[in-house]
């Protein structure tokens, strides 16, 4: 019943709707570049990209004048794309490492950011409001041109993104063969990057400067867990991106004073933490499930081990032996009396006594099989 | 000067020396990118005990919230690296967005309970800090922030000093102090924790982003200078008050945010050592492979002279026009390395004609002996 009103919701109120479909477009774009600054080591990267686009957001503001998204989108798309090159730049030519040169060209873009902010809030021709959505987001402020703006743009970047999916793909896992191969891999490192800038400036207005990083990083890394494939993890990256901002969306309509953009990255901060326990083959439960699997079966074959070294002293090597003889022989490796019942259940060892156990002829096989195989 | 500018930029200076001080080993340890995540993500520790705690804004409780959560950021996403399916990278950049979202969270339910504001965390308002005084039995003792960044100074200049050896032990070789029985965990964890307390401490005064401002461009300009520890600690600190008070002054001309100011300038102290250091400058380094250039080219000279010297192609080969042919010279380049040869005593030039002096002779046969 609640599922359906809030789908209801979710079509005719226009806030939840557009704020929802922008969230949407949001997680869709940057879930799916977010792919290749993951798997390239570049994460951060999107953290400086969003910090440093400030500047570019005042500054197209000082020279047009004009509030409008895609005047301010592009201002803060070339102070982010400049920041990169600057990044790129001082580890190429320094001995200073890139943690360092991250850290280093985010934090004063955003300073020259706020410098120019608090120059703007002082001219008297304007007024700087709306200029520091960009510094938290207001996803509540989302009007349709913002996400017909953000959709159209998005768009554009997937396409070239596919268009060149083959070299992006070459570019991420051996550079070094594409160049080898002919490609322009520093032209094409360029391109990916500005693909991945104008993602990053998209989503600045719906969650914010600080946790845009999120939307570029945590996506990719939850569909990193369920996939080895660079197809499959893109596309459930950004459908991954795309649920996080739905629900984060209808979550934050739902309940009083609950602003939308955090509430957009502890979901998709959820689906990580969900991905790295449940996914499988990778994910931290399987893992332990099969580590436990793997233990138990060493275990029984400790004990059957044990009682046909045991039996080889004797003619019979079927000859029975107690479970005092069998735990000293295991010295706490096994879990002795849960293997025996195991290894009861499986048919190689047989009840004799009470408390004496001996191996079954088909048990003599598997044991000698064993024993061969550790030799 | 007034009281009031004197007092905000002996904030500014306590707080940037007190925040290069862990830097310099955040820069070192390649973990520069941890400020970032600590100083967003101690947000959640100040929400929480704001809100939950004490209502006294001004509470130690605050920094000891705040210095848990910083420890706390640093474990998740060691507990998130140590997965083996997150890099850790990765990790920090999903890890602190996170924290800082439930603390964005926190402040929008209760904001109407507590004065705490993401903007002032986020960028902070130096020029406030002055009319918070610290009172003791009425006596006016100074403004509350210097008192508290001048304890948290004095904290890390101990620390520094009294772990000096092992800091730097662990940070240029961790597998040598693991060996000698040093902790690396113990002086990691003991590191971040000092940087969550500056970071809570200098939070309020110029808000999280200038202090990665603060903690990693002074540093990073210092280590652009120097090659040792010592140094690269006491410049980083000289950088850090350079930088706030020429923000202050910046920003008192241009009526500008003083966090961003500094911010600004620890940018341009930045970019003056990056053209200018000594060695490591990009004008030292144009220099030097210019020189380099002249060098290897008059060697190239005194050796095809020295090869030719005496043979019957001498007069052809020894002529200066007829370099540009054989070594590939532009002629004006070659004129060039002729007369810079002829100035340091290499070469005689008669009316084009080349000679070897006994000088270049030597130096022709030291090169071809190497």
């Amino acid at each position: 019943m609640m599922l359906l009103e809030l789908g209801k919701d979710l079509i005719l109120d226009y806030t939840l709707r557009t704020v929802a479909l922008g969230s949407a477009t949001l997680g869709v774009v940057s879930g799916a570049l977010g792919c290749y600054a993951v798997l390239r080591k570049q994460s951060l990267l999107g953290d400086a990209i969003s910090h440093a686009a400030l500047p570019g957001v005042a500054l197209a503001f000082l020279f047009t004048q004009s509030k409008a998204p895609l005047v301010l989108v592009c201002g803060a798309a070339i102070a982010g794309w400049v920041a990169t090159l600057f990044v790129i730049g001082i580890v190429n030519n320094t001995r200073i490492k890139e943690d360092s040169a991250l850290g280093l060209v985010l934090s004063v873009f955003f300073s020259v950011g706020l410098v120019l902010l608090t120059v703007i809030q002082k001219m008297p021709t304007a007024k700087q409001s709306g200029l520091d959505t960009f510094l938290f987001g207001q996803a509540a402020a989302l009007l349709e041109r913002d996400v017909v703006t953000m959709a159209s743009l998005g768009g554009m970047t997937l396409m070239i993104m596919l268009f060149f999916w083959k070299e992006f793909k070459l570019l991420c896992f051996d550079s070094a063969f594409g160049a080898s191969l002919g490609f322009p891999m520093a032209v094409l490192d360029v391109l990916l990057i500005t693909l991945l800038v104008i993602a990053i400036v998209l989503g600045l207005q719906t969650v914010g400067v600080v946790l845009m990083s999120a939307m570029v990083v945590a996506p990719a890394a939850a569909a990193r867990q369920w996939t080895d494939r660079l197809g499959g993890m893109v596309v459930l990256s950004a459908f991954f991106g795309a649920i996080a901002g739905v629900g984060g969306a209808v979550i934050s309509s739902s309940a009083v004073r609950i602003p939308t953009g955090p509430t957009i990255v502890l979901s998709i901060s959820a689906i990580v933490v969900f991905s790295i326990a449940f996914a499988p083959n990778r994910g931290l439960v399987w893992n332990w499930v099969r580590s436990q699997r793997e233990r138990k079966k060493l275990q029984i074959e400790v004990v059957l081990n044990d009682l046909y070294t045991l039996a080889s002293q004797h003619a019979d090597l079927q000859h029975s032996h107690s479970t005092a003889v069998l735990l000293a022989m295991s010295a706490n490796r096994g879990n002795v009396r849960h293997s025996l019942r195991e290894l009861v259940s499986l048919g190689w060892v047989e009840n004799v006594n009470t408390d004496e156990w001996a191996l079954t002829s088909e048990g003599v096989i598997k044991a000698r099989y064993i024993a061969e195989r550790q030799e | 000067m007034s009281s009031e500018t004197l007092e905000i930029q002996l904030i500014a200076a306590v707080v940037a020396v007190a925040c290069a001080l862990p830097g310099v080993f955040l820069v070192l340890r390649r973990m520069a990118m941890m400020s970032d995540a600590i100083s967003h993500a101690i947000l959640v520790g100040i929400a929480a005990a704001a809100i939950f705690v004490t209502e006294d804004l001004t509470s130690p409780l605050l920094i000891v919230a705040a210095a848990a959560t910083g420890v706390l950021t640093v474990s998740l996403v060691e507990l998130l690296n140590q997965t083996r399916l997150i890099r850790e990278d990765a990790a920090i950049g999903i890890t602190f967005p996170a924290l800082f979202s439930v603390g964005v969270i926190l402040i929008a339910r209760y904001a109407g309970d507590v004065h705490l504001d993401t903007d002032a965390v986020l960028l902070g308002e130096l020029a406030f800090a002055p009319f918070n005084r610290f009172e003791v039995l009425e006596y006016d003792l100074g403004p509350r922030a210097l008192w508290v960044m001048g304890v948290i100074l004095c904290v890390n200049v101990v620390f520094i000093a009294f772990f000096y050896k092992e800091l730097k032990l662990v940070t240029f070789d961790a597998n040598l102090a693991a060996t000698l029985g040093f902790s690396p965990a113990l002086v990691h964890y003991g590191m971040m924790t000092l940087v969550s307390i500056t970071a809570v401490g200098a939070f309020d005064a110029v808000g999280s982003i200038l202090v990665v401002a603060l903690m990693i461009a002074p540093p990073v300009t210092a280590y652009l200078l120097t090659n040792r520890l010592s140094r690269m600690i006491g410049l980083s600190g000289l950088i850090g008050v350079a930088s706030a008070v020429a923000g202050y002054w910046f920003a008192h001309h241009q009526d500008a945010s003083i966090a961003g100011s500094m911010g600004l300038m620890t940018g341009v102290f930045f970019a003056l050592a990056l053209l200018f250091a000594p060695n490591r400058g990009i004008v030292a380094i144009a220099r030097r492979r210019a020189s380099q250039r002249w060098e290897f080219a008059q060697t190239m000279l005194t050796i095809h002279l020295f090869s030719h010297e005496g043979l019957p192609e001498a007069e052809r080969e020894a002529h200066v026009n007829h370099l540009s042919s054989h070594l590939h010279w532009e002629p004006d380049f070659a004129q060039q390395v002729v007369r810079n040869a002829e100035r340091r005593g290499f070469i005689r030039n008669r009316s084009g004609r080349l000679n070897l002096t006994e000088q270049g002779r030597e130096m022709a046969q030291l090169a071809l002996v190497k």
